[in-house]
């Protein structure tokens, strides 16, 4: 069922270029600029220049003393993506397309966003620059996540919503894709996730690998070993694969996903795209072959999560690779379980996790106190919480009415 | 000779382009498709392209996003056009190409799709969102089943890509006029001629040209340079404005207007 294919851009048999035929020659200028800028020594050193002096990498590796005696006494270490400008690990992929454009002269950039992290680092580097920006975020999001709509139109962005479809992130990327196929010439489409037609998958994950490369030393310097596990959520996927990257030869080394369980099962209820009999199987979406919640005739299914930026029927190829080899495990947490971890993580250490990352917090208090006594494991903290205060308010009955 | 290459052929000793309307299976419903389709073919459609509605039609504007949001609302799935091409193929010699987005037909399964596309009297398919260099097994399962693949070729496209794309197409080419999803234009765009010009020289086989088309003066225009005239938005729109059972008439009254600007006199 896997389509043959020798193309670069492939993860084993996933990934690919599945788009019309307008945007291959804008695919194939960027590849060549990626790979040009790669080559370029210049480009290495101002991009790790910007991520130092104006998002602040690295990001600490955090021990959380009281997370890990209430798992087991288990050492629980957290990567803190969260402490990154404009707070989450989105900005990584932003500076490093950013200067792409700029190799390219596009200067105009568009950009699609779930939750509005991806939307808010895209419409600040595009400040930093000088660009012209346009984000597209679909119409329920830009209701739960109305903090970052603002965020993003007081940087100077303008903020389209997207009103079909399912009203979330797929529906944003649809039309950011419509945008660019008409507008190709002057335009870079800056997509903030391992999704999408070659060399997106790519890029994204090498802009991200930092994570990973900065975990490792910083662990192996802390622990003089490496952790047993790491632990990370996964929407389209790219906290995850700019964390699991650099441990990938690390075989010992277990690399878990957490995908959203939203509120059941069924096909419509969560964005869980490997859970047996959730209704993931291989399929095309916006450009790339991976595992996508579909029915039966191939129609792309609606999601759910509590979090908009897991709320998305595919998943990035290269953790369709990973899931297939066996090299990652991935599992689902629910809405209610990351509503719950969320709470601990700020009680036991002071931390607001986005809702995203307080999927693999779930996962992290469900299995580190099954692990050996003396494991270590790496939560990826991919994003802090501020946004989702008024759905966490609202959850977890935080307003003054709600105390009694 | 297949039926695209008769079609053809018998257009250019007419001096005329081909006709080629777009429809959306299942929009406003299936029973009407199958009114529309036949009125179309009476009112001088060469070939019809039969829209299979998909859930994320990221190459179409918002009129044939709508109708495709309407057809799955019914349940419409590819199948279903399958078996609509059956019930138009027992009535018409019209040419019957398949307009897709690649899912569901990966999802239908490739020899699967290219055995019951040609058994209910289908003459090619043309997936929106599958280039030739990803097209392997379903360009394979299509020449084993013998049903045309038509790719796309756009303003974009460098003349080595032109080659490929003529190379792996059969029966026609289908070029897009502009760059941009599909929808109602006012003009045909500048550079349509010359990306005709240009894949004259990659390839022998017919040209069509769509995206935007929507009048008989811009048919007219195009079958100048073009051998064949794609109308999708314009048309599924006159179908949407029309009551239910109005909607036959409404396409082939619209049909007829454009027909005879695509003579080229």
């Amino acid at each position: 069922m896997s389509p043959a294919s020798t193309r670069p851009g492939r993860f084993g048999p996933y990934g690919g270029r599945y788009v019309p035929e307008t945007l291959v020659h804008p695919l194939e200028e960027l590849a060549a600029a990626y790979r040009e800028a790669k080559a370029d020594p210049s480009f290495g050193i101002e991009l790790e220049k910007l991520l130092r002096d104006y998002a602040g990498r690295p990001t600490p590796l955090t021990f959380a003393p009281r997370l890990s005696a209430a798992l087991g006494g288990r050492k629980v270490y957290l990567k803190r993506e969260d402490l990154l400008h404009t707070g989450a690990h989105k900005i990584n992929n932003c500076l490093g397309q950013v200067l792409l454009a700029q190799r390219m002269g596009k200067r105009r950039i568009i950009a699609e966003t779930g939750a509005g992290q991806h939307g808010v680092a895209t419409a600040t580097v595009c400040a930093r620059f000088g660009l012209e920006c346009v984000v597209y975020m679909g119409a329920e999001d830009m209701e739960r996540q109305a903090l970052n709509v603002a965020r993003m139109r007081l940087l100077g962005a303008e903020v389209r919503a997207v009103a079909s479809g399912s009203r979330t992130l797929k529906d944003a990327i649809n039309e950011a894709m419509r945008d660019w196929v008409a507008h190709c010439g002057d335009t870079h489409y800056l997509l903030g996730s391992v999704l999408g037609a070659d060399p997106y998958p790519t890029m994204v994950r090498d802009f991200h690998a930092c994570i990973g490369r900065e975990a490792r030393a910083q662990y192996l310097q802390a622990e003089g070993r490496l952790p047993e596990a790491l632990i990370a959520c996964v929407g389209g996927g790219s906290n995850a694969m700019g964390l699991f990257y650099a441990f990938l030869p690390d075989k010992q080394v277990k690399l878990i996903g957490v995908e959203a369980g939203g509120k059941g099962n069924e096909l419509g209820l969560h964005a869980a795209r490997f859970a047996p009999g959730g209704g993931g199987s291989p399929g095309v979406l916006q450009g790339t072959f991976s595992y996508v919640l579909q029915d039966a005739a191939g129609q792309i299914a609606l999601t759910h999560s509590i979090s908009a930026g897991l709320d998305y029927p595919s998943i990035g190829p290269e953790h369709a690779q990973l899931h297939d080899e066996g090299r990652a495990e991935y599992v689902a947490a629910s809405d209610a379980e990351a509503l719950a971890a969320c709470q601990t993580l700020a009680r036991l250490e002071g931390i607001i996790p986005a809702l995203e990352s307080a999927h693999a917090v779930a996962e992290a208090c469900r299995r580190v106190p099954r692990m050996a006594a003396d494991a270590g494991v790496i939560i990826n903290i991919s994003g802090r919480g501020d946004k989702d205060m008024g759905i966490l308010a609202r959850e977890l009955k935080l307003a003054d009415g709600d105390r009694g | 000779m297949s039926r695209f290459a008769d079609i053809f052929a018998t257009a250019r000793r007419e001096h005329r382009a081909a006709l080629i309307p777009y429809l959306t299976v299942g929009d406003p419903s299936l029973a009407a498709s199958l009114e529309i389709a036949l009125a179309l073919a009476e009112a001088g459609a060469d070939i019809l392209e039969l829209g299979v509605p998909f859930s994320d039609p990221v190459a179409d504007g918002p009129v044939i996003q709508a109708a495709s949001q309407r057809a799955l609302a019914q349940g419409v799935r590819l199948a279903d056009a399958l078996e609509l091409a059956r019930q138009v193929r027992q009535r018409s010699p019209v040419g019957l190409l398949l307009f897709s987005y690649y899912n569901p037909i990966l999802q239908y399964g490739l020899e699967r799709f290219a055995r019951d596309a040609v058994a209910a009297g289908c003459d090619g398919v043309l997936a929106v969102d599958l280039i030739p260099e990803e097209a392997g097994a379903y360009r394979a399962a299509a020449e084993a089943a013998g049903l045309d693949t038509v790719f796309l070729a756009a303003p974009t496209s460098p003349d080595e890509r032109l080659a490929a794309i003529g190379a792996a197409s059969r029966g026609f080419v289908y070029t897009v006029s502009r760059l941009g999803v599909t929808g109602a234009r006012a003009t045909v765009a500048p550079g349509a001629k010359e990306l005709v010009e240009r894949l004259r020289r990659q390839t022998r086989l017919p040209i069509a040209l769509g995206f935007g088309i929507s009048q008989p003066v811009q048919a007219r225009a195009v079958a100048a340079f073009a051998d064949g005239v794609v109308v999708g938005t314009a048309l599924v729109e006159a179908i949407a404005r029309a009551p239910e059972a109005g909607a036959a008439a409404a396409g082939a009254a619209f049909l007829r207007g454009l027909r005879a600007a695509c003579e080229m006199g």
